[in-house]
């Protein structure tokens, strides 16, 4: 198992939630102070550069206009990163490249981050959530198609080496590609993707990317999970590597059980802080109109707005694993067993107001006491006997899929 | 009620039909086929012929203003791909496609000495058609209609609809709000429809936003007598924005209709009427 730490950079200063329509798109920025979002930056950058110092890996992302997440650029963040850190892996997770229009930048950042880190990138790519539609300005319809044909050009623009080649697609146009520097890990970095389908695991099966699941909980794991194994056993004839697959939930340990959930308590700012009207989180042609309809009706599944801050019902779930050590292992031990076994952990660890000392309490606690029992529990892992283990476990009774998971899916 | 099926075939494309009556006017649907896009086609009444170009709200057809015109012309009412749970074409990314397929329809349908009447985003459409090739049709009628930028790029013209609250865009579309429509009132296939036809409107307007950079400088190529027909409280489009699209089209008349908003035809249908039945009888 691999572990990665991450924060979203929250800027958790706002006034009453009352005053504003929207924690995102139209928030005005003075409520942005300057000097606080510098601390902040810095605070966090040395939340990853501890992360790397008690031996986790470190993710990062990007959001637009929004107080849920200071950082509009990650390449600039992880290209501090790969120069303060010495030896965790650097995940972006990811690239929004269905709403950026040159996928050429985005191969050449990523190639500059992988050379200064000597290697450290693993880069993904994600379609982006619906809030993002208008910050970039781009119309959501088929932007899973704009997701792949980008990601064809980075690919191809990564592990080119004899000089221009030439791309006219149909969303991208570049006759002159030839990119310096080229990544240092050959032929690319890793790559990752994220997926909330059977449909759309397959497709990061198919390439034999790796998979990531955001908060998708005990309802729709297997569905997800098991799209990406039988997409991969398809095309590659084998079964897939259980590095191939992972899953962010919010996690917080504690030296006592109360401590742990007094932590996963302040980590639910992400769901309690999101308030976001219909026009962003349901803007046309990101939803099929079967789900954008029940979004109108008011049925906000999918919709990314916080239908439950209840920590109880958000640990049932599996969104949050939180407790004493013990309790976080036996909690995660579940679901990987539930779910077949995935060999990434990604760790929403810090949100809000959590401060930085709160945050890196249990981060230690996690890296000494949890991390390496799920190293263990990895290196034992496998295939047949996994779907064994998972085929004992019967479905658990679905839980309406609150708005959480898919937020976060895309 | 009797209905029959006809197929014909024009200038390569394919057209079935299915007629029945309904109310007081007899309402024919055809389906165009032209080139692998199925064109649904509402024909209503008799007379000279009225090309109905809808906005992005959806079909026209079935409002009090179009039992009126209908009377005394044949109302022919296309629905735009990706309307009415029509599919969207795998190729369309824009409004230019839309005006290219009804280049087709128009040959296609044969018009001669056509009405050509858009609403909103219809209306842009119209416009595009009319700046290509005005012979097949006699008259122009563009109602609260998009299209053109006139101001600088920190200027919003035209309401980000996609961007607006549901309260705020019923406060710039309607003088009556009572008027706009209630989701709690549909069924879920309508509102599946409204979705969809989101989606198509989206696909047609996002980016140049509502307009073409380029039409204000093909709108002096309209040749025949246009009318603008506008909402006095309109606020997605104002009456300066109808005035500014005026003065671009050579001979073009502005008409402002009060107590309305953006579909001045739903709001003040006798009114509405009146002053295209004037227009186009004139």
């Amino acid at each position: 198992m691999r572990a990665w730490f991450f924060t979203e950079d929250a800027y958790p200063y706002l006034p009453d939630a009352d005053s504003y329509e929207s924690i995102r798109v139209n928030l005005p920025n003075k409520h942005f102070d300057p000097a606080t979002g510098a601390d902040l930056y810095n605070m966090y950058l040395d939340m990853w550069c501890a992360a790397d110092e008690m031996g986790l890996n470190i993710m990062n992302n990007e959001h637009h206009q929004t107080a849920t997440c200071m950082v509009p650029a990650a390449p600039i963040m992880l290209g501090i990163l790969a120069r303060e850190t010495k030896n965790a892996r650097l995940l972006i997770l990811g690239n929004p490249v269905a709403n950026r229009s040159q996928p050429v930048r985005v191969a050449e950042e990523m190639a500059l981050i992988d050379v200064l880190s000597k290697g450290r990138l693993e880069c993904g790519f994600v379609r982006g959530v619906p809030y993002e539609t208008a910050p970039a300005n781009v119309f959501p319809y088929r932007g899973t198609e704009k997701l792949w044909e980008a990601h064809d050009l980075i690919m191809k623009a990564w592990t080119t080496h004899d000089g221009p080649f030439n791309f006219e697609g149909r969303w991208f146009h570049a006759r002159q590609v030839n990119i310096w520097p080229r990544p240092y890990q050959q032929p690319h970095p890793p790559v990752w993707v994220t997926m909330g389908s059977a449909g759309s695991a397959a497709q990061v099966a198919q390439r034999g990317h790796i998979g990531g699941v955001f908060l998708a909980g005990y309802p729709k794991i297997r569905t997800v999970f098991d799209g990406y194994r039988q997409g991969y056993l398809d095309t590659h004839g084998s079964d897939a590597p259980i590095d191939r697959l992972a899953y962010c939930a919010l996690i917080h340990v504690g030296k006592t059980e109360k401590e742990g959930l007094e932590g996963a308590e302040k980590l639910l700012w992400y769901m309690s802080s999101n308030k976001v009207p219909p026009q962003f989180s349901n803007p046309p042609g990101y939803h099929s109109p079967a789900m954008a309809a029940a979004m109108m009706r008011g049925n906000n599944s999918g919709t990314g707005l916080p239908t439950s801050t209840n920590l109880a019902e958000q640990m049932a779930r599996g969104n949050v694993f939180a407790g004493t050590p013990d309790q976080v292992y036996d909690q995660i031990k579940n679901f990987y067993d539930y779910c077949g076994g995935f060999g990434n952990l990604m760790m929403m660890s810090q949100a809000g107001f959590m401060t930085f000392d709160e945050t890196l309490a249990s981060m230690k606690l996690f890296s000494e006491e949890v991390y390496p029992r799920l190293k263990e529990l990895t290196a034992g892992y496998d295939a047949g006997e996994m779907q064994e283990i998972k085929a004992a476990l019967p479905d658990v009774e679905n839980v309406d899929v609150s708005d959480l998971a898919s937020e976060f899916v895309r | 009620m009797g209905s029959r099926s006809t197929i014909h075939r024009t200038l390569g494309s394919r057209i079935s039909s299915i007629s029945k009556r309904t109310g007081m006017t007899s309402e024919t649907s055809t389906l165009v086929s032209l080139h692998g896009v199925d064109v649904p086609v509402v024909r209503r009444g008799s007379g000279p012929p009225i090309l109905v170009l809808h906005g992005g709200e959806g079909l026209v057809d079935h409002l009090p203003f179009a039992e009126r015109i209908s009377s005394n012309f044949e109302l022919l009412h296309p629905t735009h791909p990706g309307f009415d749970g029509t599919p969207i074409p795998e190729h369309f990314d824009g409004l230019e496609d839309l005006t290219f397929l009804y280049l087709d329809l128009i040959d296609s349908l044969d018009l001669q000495d056509a009405i050509l009447v858009g609403f909103s985003m219809g209306g842009w459409l119209a416009a595009e058609i009319a700046v290509m090739n005005t012979g097949r049709f006699s008259k122009l009628v563009l109602v609260d209609s998009v299209g053109i930028k006139p101001g600088g790029p920190f200027e919003r013209d035209i309401s980000d609809v996609f961007a607006l609250s549901t309260e705020e865009l019923e406060k710039a579309t309607w003088h009556d709000r009572s008027l706009a429509p209630n989701v709690s009132d549909m069924t879920d296939d309508e509102l599946q429809n409204v979705a969809s036809n989101k989606i198509a409107h989206g696909l047609y307007t996002w980016e140049p936003y509502m307009h073409n950079p380029k039409l204000r400088y093909r709108l002096h190529r309209i040749d025949i007598p246009t009318l603008l027909v506008w909402g006095e409280n309109d606020g997605i489009v104002t009456p300066g924005y109808g005035a500014a699209l005026r003065d671009l089209i050579s001979g073009a008349r502005l008409s402002v209709i009060p107590e309305a908003g953006h579909h001045p035809h739903v709001e003040q249908p006798a009114e509405f009427a009146a002053r295209f039945l004037e227009f186009v009888s004139d």
